[in-house]
């Protein structure tokens, strides 16, 4: 719900009305069930990370453009700042649910190889874009991976070094098969 | 491989709770230090006292204490506690190798904390690019002097003159008898070294042991994976936006929706139906509301009824029409200009003369995450958990702004999004603790995007006026260099008079900051020259989203598209190939070679030359026929001590206007080496930075607001922009390659500088268009070459 308020002379102010209806939602994360009581609007985001205590989603532009965010629901990776909790019926896999067994992810081993993070804000969103996009193509082209990777930001601008990591993550993975 | 977090949660908590107290109570000198981390990267740099905070009060760590650098743990392991921040360059990596090589102890037997004011020396955080240049000073002569130390007492223990001994790995043993020997940790584990040291600031911070000459140096020059990486990777850093202490509220603010907007009213009963709705707190035009949870802060601060009155004055023109503006308006203050020679009678001799105007527009940091900190205002005290890059000024700043006492507030520096000067002037620390204060509840604070696309500090807007003569032998003898830079009133460093909230809320300087201009910084020999450069300001000086603040390399990459563009176009009016054309005017240079400044800056343009594959002709090239045009272009400048030359290789086309920089060359020199991996990456994410604001960025702004507000309209370098290929190469001196007689100087922003000109030239050569006003959108290289082309 939105609605409009002005003033005679003064600049409109554009407002949304909060639905404050709260509701019991489950949502299985990196192999474990969470029930939370929450509006049923809230972004699964917050949950995973205020209820949750997972830090490795984060907030960048809570509008689904630049993937800070980013977890993997079947297969894909989702936006989880414009993902309702409520909409979520599959499991969740965060940053921190990609290693097994204490053995880190390839797509995080390459990551550590090719020392690809400057500030490393962004690189939650790189590292499950990228292991999303190598779990459908296990040996995308150049072109692949820049088109895959597009909408996922960095303004360290590292993307140079997140690719050269794919490409080794994709040969690693490879050889592993 | 193996998760890298390896210590319990429980276990990382009762180290993160106990660390920061005992440490406070070990520089006291009231005890030993119980708490020893362990074996390098446990929990020691991502250290955080997570709980809520123990009774300060916070004094300042004493500099000349040996004990506030350098604490030796019982398992013999180290220490090092350091007054910077690490911005994503890896600092905190190279400050570990340079100390750990003058105390001779193993890289991987040392852990380093930064930037926490409690804690840690005050060292200024970061800025300047002067980490490894300056700071790195004391840490290698305190880390010398502790060995000095280590040494003596185990001369003592051992009955014998120092020269008898030898030192490795942190183990002192007899040379005459290796069997014979003591670890460090032996020696002082857990105690304190009780030195004093000399010095009178803390960069000339010194014992009386000297540090290692370069040829002795092991570890420094080798490349350690980065620490702080592998937690970046699994998950498992705690970053500043992850701070939770209990009692935490959440807080968004209401930014005024125009330039200059005056607070007439706010609606507190629209959001009081809100769960978890605490408050709305305002003062001036300052508004923000407090929830308990984030997302109904975040859905309060939309539905929050507020009442604002436009400015009766236009704040500033369109972004559109900035650079005319900028031309005609009267300066706030004008830098005397800068003579050699006799520029006028040159000209009037000039054989040919070019002229032209380049146009910077005001490019944001748009940091990739908002601004945020948390602020715990328990115990009469008030810590803020923040990655401000200047932790120490920001303590400084909200003790004032608080009106507290410095001694009772704390800057816990955390990491973040990258730095690049926009947390020098951190605005989010600043409102949480105001809020904390007003609330009396831990506050955190996160702004959203448009806030931060929209109202973060912006790098200044500059109109340059250029004009060359040539003689008759196609020298370049005469240079005017005229800019102007719309920086009036540009914010500080952390001051409690200039960040936004101050502003919003009234409290301001009597007299704004004057700004600057600036000059080129290169090395030519150019007989005549004039060198001018002035400040203009906009009609709105305060509370304005256009609020000028330090951007990475400061005015240096917009100053050098201008130098180095026209230089190219006075190479390309002498029929000279762009780089005999600056290897000319380099080798004829015949005074201030300090540092080797000219033969150094020969040897990077040579060396990017070189390993381009350059091929000596005059831009442009004969133009092609196809879609795609290529074309390749150079550019260089100095930075302090540090040389580079870029070189970029582009394809452009022509139907599209769209250009991809396909490939970089970068020749780089600043001295000795720390960590020359990191300092590649370090050096390509300059590059790819500099490219970013040479194809994308611009600060688009209708007549009363910015109106670049996320990703979309405010775009940036993606993926898809990438080079297929870079190539960094470490100059480090010439004429002998490794002279080790450079020292390290600093290396975080020169690559920034002169890779808005390369392209620019690039863009020349393939097509014979140049390009004058930046960015180089698609549409903008369209119209130029259909113009062009008309």
């Amino acid at each position: 719900m939105r609605r409009a308020a002005s003033l005679k002379g003064c600049a409109t102010v554009d407002v949304a009305v909060y639905d404050s209806r709260m509701s019991t939602i489950t949502l299985t994360v990196n192999g474990r069930a969470h029930t939370v009581d929450v509006e049923p609007s809230t972004p699964l985001l917050y949950i995973l990370r205020n209820d949750l205590g997972l830090h490795g989603p984060r907030f960048g532009c809570g509008l689904g453009q630049c993937g800070a965010c980013a977890v993997i629901i079947n297969g894909v990776a989702v936006r989880s700042c414009v993902t309702p909790c409520s909409t979520v019926r599959s499991e969740v896999t965060t940053l921190e649910g990609l290693a097994k067994g204490g053995t880190l992810h390839p797509v995080q081993r390459a990551w550590i190889e090719e020392q690809v993070p400057a500030c490393g804000f962004c690189q939650n969103g790189q590292i499950m874009t990228a292991t999303a996009l190598l779990a459908r193509n296990p040996n995308p082209t150049d072109a692949q991976i820049r088109e895959g990777m597009n909408n996922t930001l960095c303004r360290c601008m590292t993307y140079y070094r997140v690719q050269a990591a794919i490409k080794r993550a994709a040969v690693d993975m490879g050889r592993t098969a | 491989m193996t998760v890298f977090s390896s210590v319990p949660a429980h276990i990382e908590r009762w180290l993160e709770e106990s660390s920061a107290v005992s440490r406070r109570a070990f520089l006291k000198g009231s005890g030993f230090l119980v708490v020893t981390l362990g074996a390098a990267a446990a929990a020691g740099p991502f250290a955080v006292e997570t709980a809520a905070q123990a009774a300060g009060p916070y004094p300042d760590p004493d500099f000349h204490q040996l004990d506030s650098w350098i604490v030796i743990h019982e398992n013999n392991t180290a220490t090092f506690y350091v007054g910077k921040t690490d911005c994503g360059q890896g600092t905190g990596t190279a400050f570990r190798q340079m100390m750990a090589d003058e105390l001779d102890i193993a890289y991987d037997k040392t852990t380093c904390v930064m930037g926490s004011t409690d804690v840690t020396v005050d060292q200024g955080g970061s800025g300047g690019s002067d980490a490894i240049q300056v700071d790195g000073w004391p840490m290698r002569r305190t880390a010398a002097e502790a060995r000095r130390v280590l040494v003596e007492m185990a001369a003592a223990k051992f009955g014998v003159p120092v020269d008898q001994l030898a030192v490795r790995d942190a183990v002192v043993s007899l040379k005459a008898d290796p069997t014979k020997r003591i670890t460090y940790g032996e020696l002082i584990g857990g105690k304190r070294f009780n030195v004093t040291l000399a010095g009178n600031n803390i960069d000339a911070t010194t014992g009386t042991a000297k540090v290692k000459p370069v040829q002795d140096l092991a570890i420094v020059g080798q490349s350690p994976q980065r620490y702080d990486i592998p937690a970046k990777v699994d998950g498992t850093l705690t970053w500043a936006v992850d701070v939770k202490v209990p009692g935490m509220v959440h807080a968004r603010n209401v930014k005024p929706p125009t330039a200059g907007a005056r607070l007439v009213s706010v609606d507190e009963s629209s959001v009081r139906g809100i769960p978890g709705f605490v408050r709305v707190v305002s003062k001036g035009n300052y508004v923000a509301v407090v929830c308990e949870r984030e997302e109904q802060a975040i859905a309060a601060a939309k539905q929050l009824k507020v009442t604002w009155q436009k400015p009766a004055t236009v704040p500033f023109p369109t972004s559109d029409d900035l650079f005319a503006f900028m031309r005609s308006a009267t300066p706030t203050s004008r830098q005397n200009p800068a003579v050699k020679g006799d520029p006028d009678a040159a000209f009037a001799r000039a054989a040919k003369v070019v002229e032209a105007d380049y146009d910077m527009p005001f490019q944001g940091h748009t940091a990739f995450a908002p601004a945020h900190a948390m602020a715990d205002p328990s115990n009469g005290q008030m810590t803020i958990y923040s990655n401000d890059m200047k932790s120490y000024g920001m303590r400084n700043g909200i003790a004032q702004f608080l009106d507290m006492p410095r001694d009772r507030v704390r800057v816990v520096w955390m990491e973040g999004p990258q730095g690049y000067g926009r947390t020098a002037a951190d605005d989010a620390g600043f409102e949480a603790a105001f809020l904390a204060k007003e609330i009396g509840r831990p506050v955190r604070v996160q702004w959203m995007r448009n806030e931060e696309t929209g109202w973060d500090t912006k790098g200044p807007a500059f109109a340059f006026r250029m004009r060359g003569g040539l003689d008759a032998q196609g020298n370049l003898v005469a240079l005017d260099y005229d800019a102007r830079a719309a920086d009036y009133c540009h914010v500080g460093y952390n001051e409690p008079e200039t960040v936004l909230i101050a502003q919003l809320m009234g409290r301001r300087r009597s007299t704004p900051a004057a700004g600057s201009a600036g000059l080129p910084s290169e090395m030519y020999e150019i007989a005549n020259r004039r060198m001018a450069s002035q400040v203009v300001g906009l009609p709105l000086v305060w509370e304005t989203p256009l609020r000028t603040g330090n951007l990475r390399d400061p005015n240096g990459p917009q100053i050098t598209f201008a130098a180095e563009s026209f230089i190219d176009e006075m190479a390309a009016a002498a029929h000279a190939d762009p780089v005999e054309f600056r290897l000319r005017m380099l080798s004829a240079a015949t005074t201030d070679d300090s540092g080797f400044r000219r033969a150094r800056s020969i040897a990077v343009v040579k060396a990017a030359a070189e390993t381009f594959g350059w091929d000596r002709r005059p831009s442009p090239r004969p133009i092609g026929s196809g879609d795609v045009l290529t074309g390749r272009g150079i550019a260089y400048a100095f930075r302090n001590q540090t040389v580079v030359a870029e070189i970029a290789e582009v394809e452009v086309n022509r139907r599209t206007g769209r250009v991809w920089v396909k490939r970089i060359v970068c020749a780089h020199d600043c001295g000795l080496v720390i960590n020359p991996e990191a300092l590649r990456r370090t050096i390509e994410g300059g590059l790819l930075h500099s490219v970013s604001r040479a194809l994308h960025e611009e600060v688009r702004f209708d007549g009363e607001k910015t109106t670049g507000v996320d990703w979309i309209s405010h775009p940036t370098l993606r993926h898809a922009d990438t080079p297929a290929r870079i190539d960094v190469v470490l100059v480090n001196g010439d004429p002998n390659p490794k002279r080790p007689d450079l020292p390290h100087y600093g290396a975080g922003e020169t690559s920034c500088k002169p890779m808005i000109a390369a392209v620019a030239n690039a863009i020349f050569d393939a097509t014979g268009v140049r390009l004058h006003r930046v960015p180089f959108r698609d549409a903008r290289v369209l119209a130029a070459l259909k113009a062009a082309h008309a």
